[in-house]
């Protein structure tokens, strides 16, 4: 009954850096804290992303809908970064232009002091090295006729790393695969299992950095606290930071060590997790607190009517189904 | 335990006057291959009980077989029941539970954009439920009642939304249309599969409000169909675990999910709680994947997963407790709750195949 993998404490690595800057409400002091002087890993400044609708009229141009409206954020070495937003608040967007998966339409993202937002994919071979992305559906986004080995060690390949063979063993045991799980199909693996899949691929380039885009809202309880698991310990061995984008509270106040809480493509909050959770300040995260049903509450008599009622306070919008959903009459 | 009568779920003699919906000894199978296995339960008049269990477990088979609704090649067997109609609608033809569908039991999908008509505007779709079942008068009424139904299923703007195709509508919004369907004409069962899962927590609770005031205003027996614990501990009164297509526990909801019998439901309740963290800010969890429909172990469904098992779960465990409350478990839990472990978890790389005993799971 040992510990396959070293869990390194507080005092033996770098602490996560908080600083005081205008996005932090707070200010400094972070849950493990150790103010750093370095600059933060992902730098996030004013960055607008406008997609166009399609043209509905001959005469009248097409309207344009504001994924993101100005958002700036900063994402320190080691920390454990949660967004938290609805669907139509633009977490996802953002996720992307973090990646530089998509250009922005104003504002800058940049990785360890270099722009990457606008960059030519030819020159971002350094962001693909360390940072990497982690998706929602796994099925989706591994390839159905690549054997797994194949899929994990393809983005060793693009970026023309060798000894693939050593490594897809090092990696299928990180993430908890049997070892002839490349010679396996995705198809014969269960939502979990392929999570994990996804996951030994993207840590094949040793990356510094962990983008994870909903990645347990397609597993069933059970299978999500096994993947919720493996990404703490990974991101403890490998000392990596984690930005976490996800629809459900509960599961970012588990796993991460600040929040972000975004509506309708701004970034409403920001602060320690300890924080945002126990003592909202914007009210939209009060309803998005208060709207979350958790067995314990239920068990003490929180019925459907008291999170309704829970929701709908301090909505100063009315409906909260038309809250960040974009109607179709309502272009700009 | 001494107090306890030892049943299967087959033997039921508790169905009580008022029961709405009694299913008994449901059995699904494709070809050789056995999907459910001796389902039972039943509904009383106004109840709300929830049907739990993750994917592959055969709740969402269940709520089919009910309606009628299952795929070619899919047989069900055994005995389902709804109060004032005569016979089991397992036997019962097609035209008869067409019109009983959407009339006295009715049905509310995971994904509206695929239960709802794309052709046909949404008020339309509440009016032909309406004309469908011969209830609703005129044309004119029809649409008048169709309003009324979207306004009760606190549809902002109904007169706008009526006029609206379901993909001008939102998540929240075309759910609220299948509830308003759902409800249209008064039903004595209404049954939900998983109607929130895709939709945002703070529109998931406005629906959790409307589903629990629908079935509350018409006296309609309510089954949940859920993944998520804490969701059927707001809505129902009654819960039903099911795994490997069988039910394997059966309680109250304050009293199942704070003292759960099962190991799986033990398991199931642990590994949900993200608060209950153990010294190493670990999640309990259940080791394994749930297997597929078909390739669950003999005896015991849950034995390959289950830290208890012992050679004596090869053979089927007995329905133990009573009817509306007890399990199929041999070696079940007592009464202690659900123990936040203050041991730091041994494997933080949880085995993919572990061997039968061996186990994460908080005892």
């Amino acid at each position: 009954m040992t510990d396959a993998t070293p869990h390194p404490t507080s005092s033996e690595r770098p602490g996560p850096g908080y600083r005081a800057d205008a996005h932090t409400r707070r200010g400094v002091a972070g849950p493990r804290g150790v103010a750093l002087g370095d600059g933060p890993i992902l730098e996030v400044v004013d960055l607008v992303r406008s997609f166009r609708r399609p043209r509905t009229s001959l005469f009248r141009s097409p309207g344009a809908v504001d994924a993101l409206r100005g958002v700036s954020l900063d994402v320190h070495a080691g920390q454990r970064f949660g967004i938290v937003g609805e669907s139509g608040s633009g977490k996802s967007t953002l996720l992307r232009l973090m990646a530089a998966l998509d250009r922005p339409t104003s504002g800058t993202v940049s990785f360890r002091g270099r722009t990457v937002s606008g960059v030519p994919e030819r020159r971002l071979g350094f962001l693909r090295d360390d940072l990497q992305v982690v998706f929602q559906d796994p099925m989706g986004s591994l390839d159905p006729r690549m054997r797994v080995a194949d899929i994990i060690t393809e983005p060793l390949v693009a970026q023309g790393h060798g000894d693939r063979e050593a490594r897809l063993a090092e990696l299928l045991d990180a993430v908890g695969l049997a070892k002839d799980a490349g010679r396996r199909w995705p198809h014969q693996f269960s939502g979990g299992q392929r999570q994990r899949i996804a996951i030994a691929r993207a840590l094949s380039t040793r990356p510094k950095v962990l983008l994870a885009d909903e990645p347990v809202s397609a597993l069933d309880v059970s299978v999500r606290a096994q993947i919720l698991n493996l990404l703490a310990d990974l991101v403890d061995a490998y000392d990596l930071t984690l930005v976490f984008v996800s629809h459900d509270l509960t599961v970012v106040r588990h796993l991460c060590d600040t929040i972000a809480v975004m509506r309708a493509g701004e970034v409403v909050e920001t602060g320690p997790t300890a924080d945002v959770a126990e003592d909202p300040q914007h009210p939209y995260t009060r309803q998005l607190l208060g709207a979350v049903p958790t067995l314990q509450g239920a068990l003490a008599g929180r019925d459907a009517a008291t999170l309704a009622r829970r929701a709908r306070a301090e909505s100063s919008d009315g409906d909260p189904s038309h809250g960040t959903t974009v109607e179709p009459e309502e272009a700009p | 335990m001494a107090d306890q009568t030892v049943v299967t779920r087959a033997d039921d003699t508790a169905a009580a006057s008022d029961d709405r919906l009694v299913v008994d000894g449901l059995d699904v199978r494709v070809g050789l291959v056995g999907l459910l296995h001796d389902v039972g339960f039943r509904l009383g008049a106004g109840e709300r009980v929830g049907l739990i269990g993750e994917s592959g477990s055969g709740k969402s088979l269940t709520a089919l077989a009910i309606m009628g609704l299952l795929p070619d090649g899919l047989v069900a067997s055994g005995h389902v029941g709804l109060a004032g109609t005569d016979g089991n609608l397992l036997d019962a033809a097609d035209v008869r539970m067409a019109d009983l569908r959407g009339r006295r039991m009715s049905m509310v999908f995971q994904e509206p954009m695929t239960a709802l008509n794309p052709l046909m505007k949404a008020g339309d779709q509440v009016a032909e439920v309406l004309a469908i079942h011969g209830l609703g008068g005129s044309g004119r009424d029809r649409d008048r009642r169709a309003l009324e139904l979207l306004d009760a299923v606190r549809m902002h703007e109904p007169e706008l939304v009526r006029r609206r195709y379901p993909h001008q509508l939102s998540g929240g919004q075309r759910q609220r249309v299948m509830l308003a369907i759902a409800l249209a004409n008064e039903p004595d069962v209404l049954i939900c599969d998983e109607p929130t899962t895709a939709l945002d927590v703070t529109v998931q609770a406005q629906m959790l409000d409307l589903v629990v005031e629908g079935a509350r205003d018409r006296d309609a027996s309510l089954l949940f169909i859920t993944h998520d614990l804490a969701v059927v501990a707001t809505v129902c009164d009654r819960v039903l675990v099911m795994y490997g297509g069988r039910i394997v526990e059966a309680g109250p909801v304050q009293q199942l999910f704070t003292a759960p019998r099962h190991p799986y439901t033990r398991g199931l309740v642990a590994s949900s709680d993200l608060d209950a963290v153990d010294a190493a800010g670990r999640l309990p969890t259940i080791p394994g994947v749930v297997p597929a429909a078909g390739t669950f172990p003999a005896g015991c469904v849950f034995r390959t997963r289950c830290e208890r098992a012992t050679e004596a779960c090869a053979e089927p465990p007995p329905w133990t407790g009573q009817y509306d409350d007890g399990h199929a478990c041999i070696h079940p839990y007592g009464d202690e709750p659900v123990a936040r472990d203050p041991e730091p978890r041994p494997d933080p790389r949880p085995d993919p195949h572990p061997e039968p005993g061996v186990s994460e799971v908080t005892s």
